[in-house]
């Protein structure tokens, strides 16, 4: 399917194609507009990069406590960072979200899924100079996955048992069967360092195409270009700095008055001011992260299947989308899959605003009283506003709801994953079975739902080591229906990346998988300056 | 014998505020003990696993009582040590050393400008009491200081950094930078600075220059023929300084002590935002560095202020 789309995408920008007809046999190959807008802006993008230049990104997300070492990255200004020095073995296609080859040059895996065998790439250097060996690539992973470590990508690493190196090749072998093992090796924790940086895990030494030369921790960053960087289709600019900066209207004003080429994080609100400034690029791309009510399945009154249920109907999510997220988002159908994903379950209805059903299940499930929704502004951008507009929304359909706003500082540890119905939002994850098993099997290490169903989990074990794609598709419908439906997600967007930049910087790939293009602007991107 | 006296008396002001440094420090020690949350889940984030939260915990030895990390952690400062920081593990001294120095430029920056610039105005306000250009300068100061820090900020970085593009909207100063370059970054945030503290220092030296106007000796200094403003200068002025003294400090200390908001607007590598950073974080160490710090500002300028009022008085100057 989306060999066909590039195909059309190609024939769109030679001009053999109007764009219309584009989105319509795109509609036809079951691809929704906004991603098959992204696919043709790809294809468009596609020039010949010029070289040179200092790149600067002013970015939200960085505070005087992070850290070079990979495994404590949590925020955007390290993550983006990170990518300008370090490498993983694979990287997720930003069309399809196949896996692509990065240090890893080629993988095969046995019949059950549960031995795999990655090639490691010959001739890299270090940027201390020591060449990478498959041995780097065993002590990497070994450390992640270590039970004594403090890396956030060990729950991802869970299934592996044993990781040797064998000649040119690193060999895993799984507990059970996993399919999408590349996928989970593109967790950006994953960069490959000196003897898995054992030794001095916060050195910043990597094999990426920029070498560290500041590290000022909330305060900036920059890298250098390496000379003996191994490929030429990314690293254009000769040098990239990256400047904190945690206030959206500094960034905002360091974009239009040209100190820095790339911010993050635009605010919905702003995005229709900012368009209109001459010389900025708005980036929106949709993407895999969500913005949720939890419910705790097991917690009364949420033990409810109608109460949740009727929950779920007395939410407009369209009105929602337009007037938190002024438009910048897709809807969201209570299970926590979108079109980014690959193996989709396309088909499933979409569940509409419905006073009527909301207020028939609320009957039905004999409640009554008011409901506490607990949110915060750090919930996700616009929470304290979302939950009123369902507190009126739910009016309607005669259920009443008390919004409690929780103080931002502790509203990780106090509220959410705590009490048993909050705003919260969910990144993306690369499959749609690293999403399910980090917050939805029953001994997820965040079910922040409180779903449990071992029906459920089996079909999650069963696809994962499924190599079989329409088999596997036809699993995660099933597994996809029953969260929606039983559930204690209320789902009601998906948000849309929102970055911008100057129009000098040329080469942007709309990336699902992560913002500001799966945190690889900086490595992909050229200046074109006259 | 009011040489020593007034030698005693100084001496006396000193030890209240090293005695007061030491109250301060088990004050923060307790405050940091009763934040809500716990560090090692505020280094690991949403993503974290109890197994790494466990491991996190055993690793920075918060199983210990607090009191032995209260006299562990004051030996340490007293030797110059304070410690590293439990997020990212970099040396807390050598880190602070950074960020005090960029808060102290920006604030001495502001401070030349508008400790100077507060008192002419407060001189020319009395010379001109109740007249039109003591009204303009008390209207237009009093309208800044009504105007929030962020307001203004914003305000100065539409007009001059993006609409004029005569100065940087982002103030970030570095290490290789030249003094002029350094002035060029700060420019923007020392004005906006300006604006917020000059009201205050202004009105004060106002009110107390009025204050002592009312007196008898000026009256006599008027009837013997002297011109308003050498009244102002060689009588009121003198007698009007420890009160001046006293608000000129409390904004000095409000300069390096207050300023996270323009730091953050203007991106500016200074102290308040490296603390705010290590208070999500739980970063409990940083915090009480700082904390002590920032104590350690307000007592001292309170002390200079304290011992100018004490030289500055007549009376404590030639006892009978």
């Amino acid at each position: 399917m989306s060999d066909e789309l590039a195909y059309l995408g190609r024939r769109v920008v030679a001009g053999k194609m109007s764009r219309r007809d584009f989105l319509g046999r795109a509609a036809a190959l079951g691809v929704a507009a906004p991603f098959a807008n992204m696919i043709l802006a790809n294809t468009a993008g596609a020039q010949t990069p010029k070289k040179g230049g200092a790149l600067k990104m002013g970015l939200v997300g960085g505070e005087s406590t992070n850290s070079l070492d990979p495994a404590l990255w949590l925020t955007q200004v390290p993550q983006n960072f990170g990518s300008t020095w370090g490498e993983l073995l694979v990287v997720q296609s930003p069309e399809d979200g196949s896996p692509q080859p990065v240090l890893a040059e080629s993988w095969e895996a046995s019949d059950d899924a549960a031995e795999w065998h990655f090639k490691i790439r010959k001739g890299i250097t270090f940027h201390n100079g020591k060449d990478l060996t498959p041995d780097d690539v065993v002590q990497t992973i070994t450390r992640h996955a270590d039970e004594a470590t403090k890396s956030a990508a060990l729950g991802v690493l869970g299934d592996i048992d044993t990781v040797t190196a064998d000649g040119d090749y690193v060999v895993f072998k799984l507990k059970r069967g996993n399919a999408d093992l590349p996928l989970l090796l593109t967790d950006y924790h994953l960069v490959i360092q000196p003897n898995g940086g054992r030794d001095k895990p916060d050195e910043g030494i990597g094999t990426g195409p920029y070498k560290v030369e500041v590290n000022e921790p909330g305060v900036r960053h920059m890298s250098v270009k390496y000379d003996g960087y191994w490929r030429d289709d990314v690293g254009h600019v000769d040098s990239v700095e990256v400047i904190v900066m945690n206030d959206n209207t500094a960034r905002m004003s360091a974009l239009q008055s040209g100190q820095v080429h790339i911010i993050n994080r635009v605010e919905p609100k702003t995005v229709s001011l900012l368009e209109r400034v001459q010389g900025v690029v708005i980036e929106a791309v949709p993407s895999k992260g969500h913005y949720v009510f939890i419910m705790h399945c097991n917690t009364a009154p949420f033990d409810n299947a109608d109460l949740r249920m009727a929950l779920k109907y007395a939410v407009d999510r369209q009105q929602m989308i337009d007037q938190i997220l002024l438009g910048h988002a897709s809807l969201g159908n209570d299970f926590p899959i979108n079109q980014s994903y690959a193996l989709f379950p396309e088909g499933i209805e979409q569940r509409a605003y419905d006073p009527e059903k909301a207020a028939f299940h609320y009957k039905k499930s004999g409640h009554s009283g008011p409901i506490l929704l607990r949110t915060s502004e750090v919930a996700f951008p616009g929470a304290v506003d979302a939950a009123q507009l369902f507190q009126q929304q739910a009016q309607a359909a005669g259920i009443q709801i008390d919004v409690q706003r929780e103080p931002g500082d502790g509203y990780w540890t106090e509220v959410w994953n705590k009490q048993p119905f909050c705003a919260s939002y969910w990144g993306g994850r690369p499959t749609q079975d690293s999403m399910y098993s980090t917050a939805y099997i029953t001994d997820a290490d965040w079910n922040d739902t409180r779903f449990f169903n071992e029906g459920f989990d089996k079909i999650i074990l069963e696809a994962r080591a499924e190599l079989d794609d329409a088999k596997r598709a036809e699993l995660y419908r099933e597994a996809a229906t029953m969260v929606r439906d039983d559930g204690g997600l209320i789902l009601p967007m998906f948000n849309d990346f929102l970055d911008a930049h100057r129009e000098e910087v040329k080469g942007w790939v709309k990336d699902p998988n992560h913002e500001t293009s799966n945190l690889r602007a900086a490595i992909r991107v050229w200046l074109d300056q006259a | 014998m009011g040489s020593s006296r007034i030698l005693i008396l100084i001496a006396q002001r000193i030890a209240m505020g090293v005695l007061l440094l030491f109250a301060v420090s088990a004050l923060i020690f307790a405050g940091t003990q009763i934040l809500p949350g716990d560090v090692a889940q505020s280094i690991l984030g949403q993503a974290a696993t109890p197994q790494a939260l466990a491991n996190l915990r055993e690793e920075l030895g918060l199983n210990d009582p607090a009191i032995v990390r209260y006299f562990r952690w004051l030996g340490g400062v007293l030797t110059g040590d304070l410690g590293t920081a439990l997020s990212n593990g970099r040396d807390i001294a050598s880190s602070l050393e950074d960020r005090l120095g960029n808060t102290l430029f920006l604030a001495a920056i502001a401070a030349i400008v508008s400790v100077p610039l507060a008192i002419l105005l407060g001189l020319l306000a009395v010379r001109y009491r109740n007249g039109a250009i003591d009204k303009i300068i008390s209207g237009l100061a009093l309208a800044s200081t009504s105007l929030p820090e962020f307001f203004i900020g914003y305000v100065l970085m539409l007009f001059f950094a993006v609409k004029l593009q005569w100065f940087p909207s982002v103030s970030t100063v570095y290490d290789t930078m030249s003094f002029v370059e350094k002035l060029r970054a700060v420019a923007l945030p020392a004005t906006a600075l300006t604006f917020v503290v000059l009201a205050h220092m202004m009105r004060m030296t106002r009110a107390a220059i009025l204050n002592v106007m009312q007196s008898a000796y000026i009256e006599t200094a008027e009837l013997k023929g002297l011109s308003p403003f050498q009244i102002i200068r060689r009588h009121a002025f003198p007698n009007a300084v420890a009160p001046i003294v006293n608000v000129v400090m409390l904004n000095l200390a409000y300069l390096v002590v207050g300023v996270v908001v323009i730091e953050v607007i203007f991106v500016y590598p200074g102290l308040g935002q490296y603390l705010v950073d290590h208070v999500t974080k739980r970063d409990v160490p940083v915090v009480q560095a700082v904390g002590l710090i920032f104590a350690a500002v307000y007592i001292g300028l309170n002390m200079i202020a304290d011992i100018v009022a004490i030289l500055a008085n007549p009376r404590l100057r030639n006892p009978r």
